[in-house]
C-alpha cells in the first residue's frame, strides 16, 4: 500500500503523473502536492503523491540501499 | 539467519549497532519503546532489528496497523453492504480478509457479491466511471497518511459529475489515539517510534504533548533498517539525557510543516468524530467523518460507541495496546496462520502477528 522509496515522475498530465518503478509506470494522483515537475523524486502512498523528497536525499537513500544490499547480494527480496 | 548476518556486515549498521550498545550502556535500567506504524512493524521484524539491539532495549508493536484496528461492526457494515446487487464494494486487499461477525469480504465475494481489491482509492473512482449502474463504495480505512488520498478522490468524483461513487469512512487520527494510550495505565512505556507517512502529512509538531506532559522519548522515523536504528539511538539517548522531545530523523520525507495541502484537502471533506478503536475503544475526536455537504458521496459508518467483537481467545486487543506478544497468544502459528487467519494482526500483512510469523525473530531467512 505505500512504497517507502522515493520514485521519479516521469510524466505529469493535468492531476496525474506518472512514476517508473522497476520497469512498472504507474499513475498517481498529484492533488496533495503544491506543485511538481517531471523529474521530481515524490513519495507515493495508495496511488497518490504524498510529498516530493530531496533529490539529493533519494539518491543518497537509494545509494545507502544498493551499499546494503550488494552486501547482501539480495536486493530483489526486499522490494 | 543468513539475511542478518549478511546484512550486518553492512558499515552503516555496523556503526549504529555500536552506538546504540555504547548508549545503552548508559541506561542503568531496561527501557521499551513502541513503533505506532505497520511499515515500521513489518520493517523491524523483516531486518531483524530486535536480534541487533542489547538486552535493556525492548520493542513493541502498538495500534500502527490501519486495518487491525479497525472494529469489527465496520466489516460487518461492509459485508451487509455487499448483499446488496446494486453495489460494489472496492477494498484495500489487507482488508478483504479480514473475519467480521460471519465471514470475511472474501466470503462473500466467494458467495457471489461483487468486491473488489484496489491499490488506490482513484481505481475505485475508476470503476465508479466505467459502470455508471452501480453504486461504488470504497471502504475508506487509513490514518492521516490515507485519508488525503480519499478526499482527494471525492473531490475529484465531485468535479468530475460521478454520482455513483461512496465511501464508507473509517479513518483514524493518531494523535489522540496516543494520547489514549499513555493516559491508561497498564502499559509502561519510555518512548514512540513515530510514524513515517502520517507525520509527512501532520509534521511532528501534533505529537509535542508526549515529551511534554508524559515524559515520552520520541522520534519520527524512516522506514529503511538504519532509519530505524538511527531512530531507536535518538529515543535511546533522550531517555540517558532526561532531555525529551520529538526528534525528526526521516527529513527527507517529513517537514516541520508536514504537507498543508494534503491537510487541506483533507479538512474540505472530513471533520472529527468519535472512533472506535479494536484494542483501544472509543476514543473521542480521533476518527474522520465526512462533512455533511459531501453526504452525497458518503455511506454511514456504523455507531461508533459498539464495541468490538472478537474470537475468544484472540489477543489483538491486548497486542494493539502494546501488553502482549503474539507468541503470547494461545493460537498463534498453530490454529492462526495467515492462510487461516482468527484475528486481523495475523491477516494484514502490516500486523504484529503477520510479521512474527513471517519472519521470526532473526530477519528474512530465519
Ligand atoms: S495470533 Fe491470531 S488469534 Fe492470536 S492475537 Fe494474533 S491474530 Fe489474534
Amino acid at each position: 500500500m505505500c512504497l517507502a522509496v522515493p520514485v521519479r515522475l516521469i510524466s505529469i498530465e493535468g492531476s496525474v503523473g506518472k512514476v517508473e518503478l522497476s520497469g512498472t509506470v504507474m499513475e498517481v494522483g498529484l492533488q496533495l502536492l503544491e506543485e511538481a515537475a517531471i523529474g521530481d523524486y515524490v513519495l507515493v502512498h495508495a496511488g497518490f503523491a504524498i510529498q516530493k523528497v530531496d533529490q539529493r536525499e533519494a539518491e543518497e537513500t537509494l545509494r545507502f540501499l544498493n551499499e546494503v544490499f550488494d552486501v547482501m547480494g539480495k536486493r530483489d527480496e526486499v522490494r | 539467519m543468513r539475511f542478518v548476518d549478511e546484512y550486518r556486515r553492512a558499515r552503516p549498521v555496523k556503526r549504529l549497532e555500536r552506538e546504540i550498545r555504547r548508549a545503552a550502556d548508559r541506561l542503568g535500567r531496561k527501557v521499551r519503546f513502541m513503533e505506532i506504524c505497520g511499515g515500521h512493524t513489518t520493517a523491524i521484524h523483516r531486518f531483524g532489528i530486535p536480534s541487533l539491539l542489547p538486552d535493556q532495549i525492548e520493542l513493541l508493536s502498538g495500534p500502527g496497523c490501519p486495518v487491525c484496528v479497525t472494529p469489527t461492526t465496520y466489516i460487518d457494515r461492509a459485508l451487509s453492504l455487499a448483499c446488496d446487487a446494486s453495489c460494489t464494494l472496492t477494498t484495500f486487499g489487507d482488508l478483504y480478509r479480514v473475519p467480521g461477525s460471519d465471514g470475511a469480504l472474501e466470503d462473500a465475494s466467494a458467495r457471489g457479491a461483487d468486491v473488489r481489491v484496489v491499490y488506490s482509492p482513484r481505481d475505485a473512482l475508476k470503476f465508479a466511471l466505467s459502470d455508471p449502474q452501480k453504486v461504488v463504495t470504497f471502504l475508506a480505512v487509513g490514518f492521516e497518511t490515507t485519508a488525503p488520498a480519499v478526499a482527494a478522490t471525492v473531490l475529484e468524483a465531485s468535479a468530475q459529475g460521478i454520482e455513483n461513487f461512496r465511501i464508507m469512512s473509517g479513518h483514524k487520527t493518531m494523535p489522540r489515539a496516543l494520547r489514549a494510550l499513555v493516559e491508561a495505565p497498564q502499559v509502561a512505556l519510555d518512548g514512540f517510534i513515530l510514524p513515517g507517512h502520517v507525520s509527512t502529512i501532520i509534521g511532528p509538531e501534533p505529537y509535542g504533548f508526549l515529551p511534554q506532559e508524559f515524559g515520552m522519548a520520541c522520534c519520527v522515523s524512516g522506514f529503511e533498517p538504519t532509519d530505524i536504528l538511527r531512530s531507536i539511538l535518538a529515543l535511546t539517548l533522550q531517555v540517558v539525557k532526561r532531555e525529551f522531545c520529538v526528534q525528526n530523523e526521516y527529513r527527507r520525507a517529513v517537514r516541520k510543516e508536514g504537507n498543508a495541502v494534503a491537510r487541506e484537502q483533507m479538512s474540505r471533506v472530513f471533520e472529527p468524530c468519535d472512533s472506535q478503536w479494536r484494542g483501544l475503544g472509543l476514543i473521542p475526536n480521533s476518527g474522520l467523518d465526512v462533512k455533511s455537504e459531501w453526504r452525497a458521496y458518503s455511506v454511514d459508518p456504523p455507531d461508533p460507541t459498539l464495541p468490538s467483537e472478537k474470537h475468544e481467545d484472540c489477543r489483538c486487543e491486548q497486542l494493539l495496546r502494546g501488553l502482549a506478544r503474539p507468541t503470547d497468544c494461545p493460537l498463534f502459528g498453530t490454529v492462526c496462520t495467515p492462510d487461516s487467519a482468527v484475528g486481523p494482526c495475523m491477516v494484514s500483512s502490516e500486523g504484529s502477528c503477520a510479521a512474527f510469523y513471517k519472519y521470526g525473530a532473526g530477519g528474512i531467512e530465519s
